[in-house]
């Protein structure tokens, strides 16, 4: 992949920052006694390049009109993007650990109604991509430069509205919109390929008119040089390939579906702490 | 009052229930939509896999599916969460099953507000409204997993498609398992008052019940497990027995067996009826049981709204 060239130290301030997001989710899965760690720290480095070099968003004006939108359509995902929002200043790292608990803004699934700066609420698969549809194709009609982000399980696209989605916007040819597919292989029962095979995942979305990308997603220089050519096709939408791993930066969770939906014990969470450059008691951070 | 009751969980006691129907009836087969460790239909898979399909993130093809095998001959049993089997697939559920008379089964677990944290996105409480609608379906709400299995069974001997609504929380067993279709369990005998109650709800009628009893007032108890058909001849039976209704659900109030009961009694035998369940607002997380207080089924809520119908029926100041 041809890349701009990304300076070592822009790489390893993104590393810190994701490893720190993947100490938040530890954090925060242990504290509510529940969640989705796996598919959380998967998506981490996806979504720590998005709001910390590609996205046009500002936490001083997070209703900024022409912002870019983020829609994080595995909602299940929530701990990853709250703690990458908090790191970019859009909430009180503080409040981290308030989630899943009676009255947070820092519901289960994400929840725009109550946490505004969530472009989109989700949860029930197969529904981000179509409101991510809607907001580019209005971007496009009202003519605001946003580009519109959506994150995909592989999981997810066993669903058929999902497919739905993508097919419009192909056919709309929204060059505005990137569909990013975090694919680490697995889902809540066991391997997408062992259930629902969804290969080759590629070339569907070819086939539905993406101008499409393969990449390892757990490697900044690969995720930026990837959107930086996503901005550069004007013909349609792009859908970006994220070859990554379910639980990526806890040994014990690495492609392991067990650890999809559980969140760890005690004892785990300072395990995978260690493993991550922290610990887990004390204030977040 | 008695010892207290034993908590079991509604899914072991439906996984099992599954296990037994998989020896009885050697075409039987069972679909499940990537959640078959919650859902427990894994032991099925387990121990028949040429009968089981966990057929990934696509709940309303499964019912397709479902309808598809049933057609040619087969029970199907079709299990995933209640807000992906009664919402995601609703036209699903209501063309390829209902409107074929397939004889799916489905088993929905993780209904209402006590899936607790995962939030309001996937606490249904609609589901029960949505399936009752669907000419030709059964609708059952165990209250505890001796009525959870029994159902597993029941629906199977019954012709047509079923669907039964399973907690994720496990509940205190308040039934001796003696469940039949179109038939309310009367759990206590009462003449001042009647509670009709389905699901986790029914154990905290007992509760009420029992303390209303320390002063003196005597509360039928009903559980309408069963929800369509229902047992119209006992409600009515209660409504003039006892002059008076309230009735609990883990459910929105506006669609769900509050409505049913409401509407029946209005139409046979009017008597005041209180409804005491979600009222028109989505959940959100929390403790799964802490949030049957915040959204108003608490069990002070529940005595005020018996006050308040013995206070109309003249029976306490
Ligand atoms: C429509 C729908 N069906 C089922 C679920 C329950 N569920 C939550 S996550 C998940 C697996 C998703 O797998 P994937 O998209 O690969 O997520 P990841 O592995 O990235 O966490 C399932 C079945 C859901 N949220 N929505």
């Amino acid at each position: 992949m041809s890349g701009e060239e990304v300076p070592a130290e822009v790489v390893a301030s993104l590393e810190a920052r994701a490893r720190e997001i993947r100490r938040h989710i530890i954090r925060m899965t242990y504290a509510a006694g529940s969640g989705h760690p796996g598919g959380s720290l998967s998506a981490t480095d996806l979504l720590t390049a998005l709001y910390f070099r590609e996205l046009r968003v500002d936490p001083e004006r997070p209703d900024w009109p022409d912002r870019d939108r983020l829609v994080l359509s595995k909602g299940h995902a929530a701990p990853a993007l709250y703690a990458t929002l908090a790191e970019r200043g859009f909430l009180p790292r503080e409040e981290l650990l308030s989630l899943r608990k009676l009255g947070s803004r820092l519901q289960g699934h994400v929840d725009r109604g109550k946490l505004p700066v969530i472009e989109a609420s989700t949860g029930c698969l197969g529904q981000g991509i179509g409101m991510a549809v809607g907001m580019a194709l209005d971007a496009r009609l009202s003519g605001r430069p946003s580009r519109v982000y959506a994150v995909l399980g592989d999981g997810e696209c066993q669903a058929g509205p999902t497919w739905e989605a993508l097919m419009a916007g192909g056919h709309y040819r929204l060059s505005n919109l990137v569909a990013l597919l975090d694919r680490n292989g697995y889902e809540t029962d066991g391997s997408t390929e062992s259930i629902l095979g969804i290969e080759p995942i590629a070339d569907k979305f070819r086939a539905f008119r993406y101008h499409t990308l393969e990449i390892d997603g757990h490697d900044f220089r690969q995720i930026l040089a990837a959107f930086a050519e996503a901005r550069r096709i004007s013909d349609g939408p792009t859908a970006i390939v994220a070859r990554t791993v379910k639980g990526k930066g806890v040994s014990f969770m690495e492609g392991q579906h067990a650890w999809h939906g559980k969140a760890p014990s005690k004892a785990e969470a300072e395990r995978a702490m260690g493993e991550l450059g922290g610990t887990l008691d004390g204030v977040v951070r | 009052m008695s010892a207290p009751a034993k908590v079991e969980s509604l899914r072991d006691a439906y996984g099992q229930a599954l296990l037994e129907l998989g020896e009885r009836d050697p075409k039987l087969i069972v679909l499940d939509a990537d959640l078959s460790g919650s859902t427990r239909t894994v032991l099925f898979g387990k121990k028949f896999p040429d009968r089981f399909y966990n057929v990934g993130v696509m709940e309303p093809t499964m019912m397709s599916i479902a309808a598809g095998f049933s057609l040619e001959g087969r029970t199907v049993y079709a299990s995933t969460f209640a807000v992906f089997a009664a919402g995601q697939a609703y036209n699903f559920v209501r063309q390829s099953i209902c409107y074929n008379r397939a004889n799916v089964k489905i088993v929905a677990t993780h209904g209402g507000l006590l899936v607790g944290p995962d939030g309001g996105t996937h606490q249904i409480v609609e589901d029960i409204g949505l399936m009752r609608g669907l000419p030709g379906m059964t609708v059952i709400v165990p209250a505890d997993a001796p009525t959870a299995r029994a159902a597993t069974f029941a629906v199977a001997e019954r012709e047509g498609p079923a669907y039964v609504r399973l907690t994720r929380e496990s509940l205190p067993t308040v039934t001796d398992g003696s469940f039949q279709i179109g038939r309310a369990a009367e759990l206590r005998s009462g003449s001042d008052l009647t509670i009709v109650a389905v699901g986790a709800l029914v154990a905290r009628a007992l509760e009420v019940a029992g303390e209303l009893a320390e002063i003196g007032i005597s509360t039928r108890v009903l559980d309408l497990a069963s929800v369509k058909p229902f047992d119209e001849p006992a409600l009515l039976r209660a409504a003039r027995d006892t002059g008076a209704i309230l009735v609990l659900e883990e459910h929105s109030v506006l669609t769900g067996v509050g409505a049913l009961v409401a509407a029946t009694t209005g139409e046979n035998y009017p008597v005041p009826v209180r409804r005491v369940g979600v009222p028109d607002l989505f959940g959100e997380s929390g403790e799964a049981w802490a949030l049957l207080d915040r959204f108003g089924m608490s069990k002070e809520r529940i005595r005020e709204e018996a006050w308040e119908l013995l206070r109309l029926r003249g029976k306490v100041q």
